[in-house]
């Protein structure tokens, strides 16, 4: 499904990524750990699209298209979706309307006929349920005066309401109480199947601890320095991040 | 023929032309005050702070003339014109400055709401002395020459009269057309309209021209607000590019009363308002609204006064502006609390956004305060779209042009929202959402 091959991505001409190769495969959830500082965030921002990161090596196919060469609203639209680390309050603009807008252009750019307004409300009314949202926030403009938990189940339900192939979650867990983590992590494994991806950016185990990670990746310096299964997030939970800069520090430039 | 009109002797000779041809006791006298002011003061230059950033003074170089009896407004180019629900409201029609009785219709009963041509009001034993009492009075606020210029040739103006504890008039729709057919028009109109005791009153003024010459409108309306009345008032200008207009909307509250004003500014030439709110008794409110949404050569300036003259008022002012192109915006907003005028609160906020290169805007804040007691806040900002949002959007499938124009509709409708007349928000909702390119779904 996703295919990046020796990704090299600089901000402000500052190389933050130096070599990334990552498969993901329908069905899998990958984690994305690491220090601060490492490129997690970083990764997300180029898979989604944003302008001022600049990717000066490497490929991303993203089912069968180069994905360097989409706009952040074709990638959108064919399937990616990043739920954003800050979620931006976008005063005046009505959530409802804003999510209308935005599953009718991904239907449009597919060849379907925009939703009904009957059909749309139904459909956010199911989708409301499974990731358990107030329905009041929707009636408010987009994430403005919304807690922490409520911006980031925001973003899941926007994720229910697009059903992408391929989601980032970009630390969804920070700034997360035990039930508003729960909540959020129990809508992410609703809307899980065989045919769908995600990628976790996290730096804690608690939200693997929900999501049952199929691959763990631990990001250094601008490259995956080990990769394995969900025990490795347990050893970094462990023992802290010390023992990857130790063992890979040195062999950084 | 065609001299600019500031070539000293065109304007001489119209005003002792007027004086003479139509003899009032009392428009004589005010207009007399008038021209004295305009020969003394004359038309003010870019070196007058107030008009630093608009050049009125061009518009006194143009080949403008005074309206004459050429203009041919009928009823169906009124029809083309009209605001929504304005045909089943009150309705006013002036043409080149000169107030049309035949175009014109009160639909409201007649105890409810009295309009007069302002020489008939004069001589009216029921209205003489509110217009002794109250014509004119905006001139000690404003002192430059255009303004005088309008005071100098008031005529074919209107008095528009609410008496005493009239909540239910149907709003009162003006429309200020210009008839530029046979050549550059210089429209003066001139009203005054007095709420009295527990009035209401909803006022909307719309602008249009007819022909393609340049045209300058130089308006002023006073309006006086009595105790216990709610004054709101709305302004819609969406004229052509070779419509240039200065006009004064100057509103007075003698006894505690409630104000709220709207303006909006869609398109235009150079385009002055100058909205002034003086609270002449304790206890006042006020609310002042403005958008002006430029592109093209368009300017747009607003200056805004609020006197605090008296203690226990409140005023919230919020000024947006979205300029494109080569478009110019000005904010000016002045409040005054006067010593006397203690536990004022007095806000007011000015947001911009820029769109281009070439687009710009100047924005001053002037708070004057002289009395300890009060709570007074402004604010300014200059920006551009915000990225991260429009990334936000992006991100979710929305394509780059439709969520800017998302963006843009959102930070407009702070404003919008504010017009209390439904069929008119629903309108300027729609010629904004048409400006932005807006899809809705």
């Amino acid at each position: 499904m996703l295919s990046i091959q020796n990704i090299h991505a600089a901000v402000e001409g500052k190389e933050i990524l130096k070599g990334i190769n990552l498969d993901i495969q329908p069905g899998e959830v990958h984690a994305i750990m690491g220090p601060n500082g490492s490129g997690k965030s970083t990764l997300a921002s180029v898979l989604a699209g944003r302008e001022e990161y600049e990717v000066t090596e490497g490929s991303i196919t993203f089912l069968g298209k180069d994905m360097l060469e989409l706009s952040p609203e074709e990638r959108s639209r064919e399937g990616l979706f990043l739920a954003f680390q800050y979620p931006v309050e976008i005063p005046g603009v009505s959530t409802t309307n804003f999510i209308k807008t935005a599953l009718n252009e991904k239907r449009k750019y597919h060849g379907l006929a925009p939703l009904d307004a009957v059909s749309f409300l139904k459909l956010m009314k199911e989708k409301m349920q499974l990731v358990e949202i107030d329905k009041a926030l929707l009636t408010r403009s987009v994430n403005e005066g919304f807690s922490g938990g409520e911006k980031k189940k925001n973003e899941i339900f926007q994720m229910a309401m697009l059903e992408p192939k391929l989601t980032i979650l970009d630390e969804t867990d920070s700034g997360l109480d035990i039930d508003a983590l729960r909540i959020v992590a129990s809508g992410v494994n609703k809307l899980r199947n065989k045919n769908n991806a995600i990628i976790v950016i996290t730096h804690y185990q608690r939200l693997l601890d929900y999501l049952q990670p199929d691959f763990v990746h631990v990001l250094y310096n601008g490259r995956i320095v080990k990769s394995g299964t969900k025990e490795l997030a347990l050893t970094l939970e462990d023992q802290g991040y010390d023992y990857i800069k130790e063992a890979f520090g040195a062999t950084t430039i | 023929m065609h001299m600019a009109i500031s070539q000293f002797n065109y304007i001489e000779e119209k005003f002792e032309a007027l004086q003479t041809a139509h003899p009032n006791v009392l428009l004589n006298e005010v207009r007399q005050k008038g021209f004295q002011t305009y020969q003394t003061a004359g038309v003010p230059s870019c070196k007058n702070e107030e008009w630093r950033y608009t050049p009125v003074n061009n518009l006194f170089k143009q080949a403008f003339l005074f309206s004459d009896n050429k203009a041919a407004i009928n009823a169906a180019f009124v029809d083309s014109v009209r605001l929504p629900e304005s045909a089943t409201a009150n309705e006013l029609v002036f043409v080149n400055g000169l107030y049309q009785p035949s175009l014109s219709t009160i639909r409201s009963a007649n105890d409810e709401i009295v309009v007069l041509c302002m020489e008939a009001a004069s001589a009216d034993a029921r209205f003489a002395d509110i217009l002794k009492a109250h014509l004119g009075k905006s001139s000690l606020y404003v002192q430059d020459g255009v303004h005088a210029l309008n005071t100098s040739f008031i005529n074919g103006g209107v008095f528009v009269y609410i008496p005493k504890n009239t909540q239910a008039t149907l709003p009162l729709y003006v429309y200020q057309i210009a008839d530029t057919v046979h050549h550059p028009v210089l429209a003066q109109p001139r009203s005054l309209i007095y709420l009295a005791e527990s009035a209401s009153l909803q006022l909307v003024e719309h602008y249009a021209t007819s022909g393609n010459s340049d045209s300058f409108t130089n308006e002023i309306m006073e309006v006086v607000v009595a105790g216990n009345s709610v004054f709101e008032y709305y302004k819609v200008q969406n004229d052509d590019a070779s419509a240039n207009q200065v006009n004064t909307t100057h509103i007075r509250q003698i006894g505690k009363s409630y104000v709220h004003t709207v303006v909006i500014t869609l398109s235009g030439g150079m385009i002055r308002n100058n909205t002034n709110i003086i609270m002449e008794t304790p206890g006042n409110e006020a609310h002042m609204y403005g958008l002006y949404l430029l592109k093209g050569n368009t300017h747009a300036d607003n200056h805004t006064l609020v006197d605090n003259r008296e203690p226990h008022c409140f005023s919230n002012e919020l000024y947006k502006g979205i300029m494109d192109d080569a478009a110019t915006g000005v904010f000016s907003g002045k409040i005054y609390v006067r010593p006397h005028a203690q536990k004022t609160n007095a806000y007011q906020s000015n947001k911009n956004i820029l769109l281009s290169e070439k687009a710009t805007v100047n924005t001053k804040p002037q708070l004057e305060i002289f009395a300890d007691d009060v709570k007074c806040s402004h604010g300014c900002t200059v920006g551009r779209l915000d990225e991260e949002a429009l990334f936000y959007l992006r991100s979710r499938g929305i394509d780059a042009a439709q969520a800017k124009a998302m963006l843009l509709q959102a930070f407009a409708n702070d404003v919008v929202e504010k017009i209390k007349i439904d069929s008119l928000r629903q309108h300027i909702e729609t010629l904004i959402a048409n400006r932005l390119s807006l899809q809705t779904n």
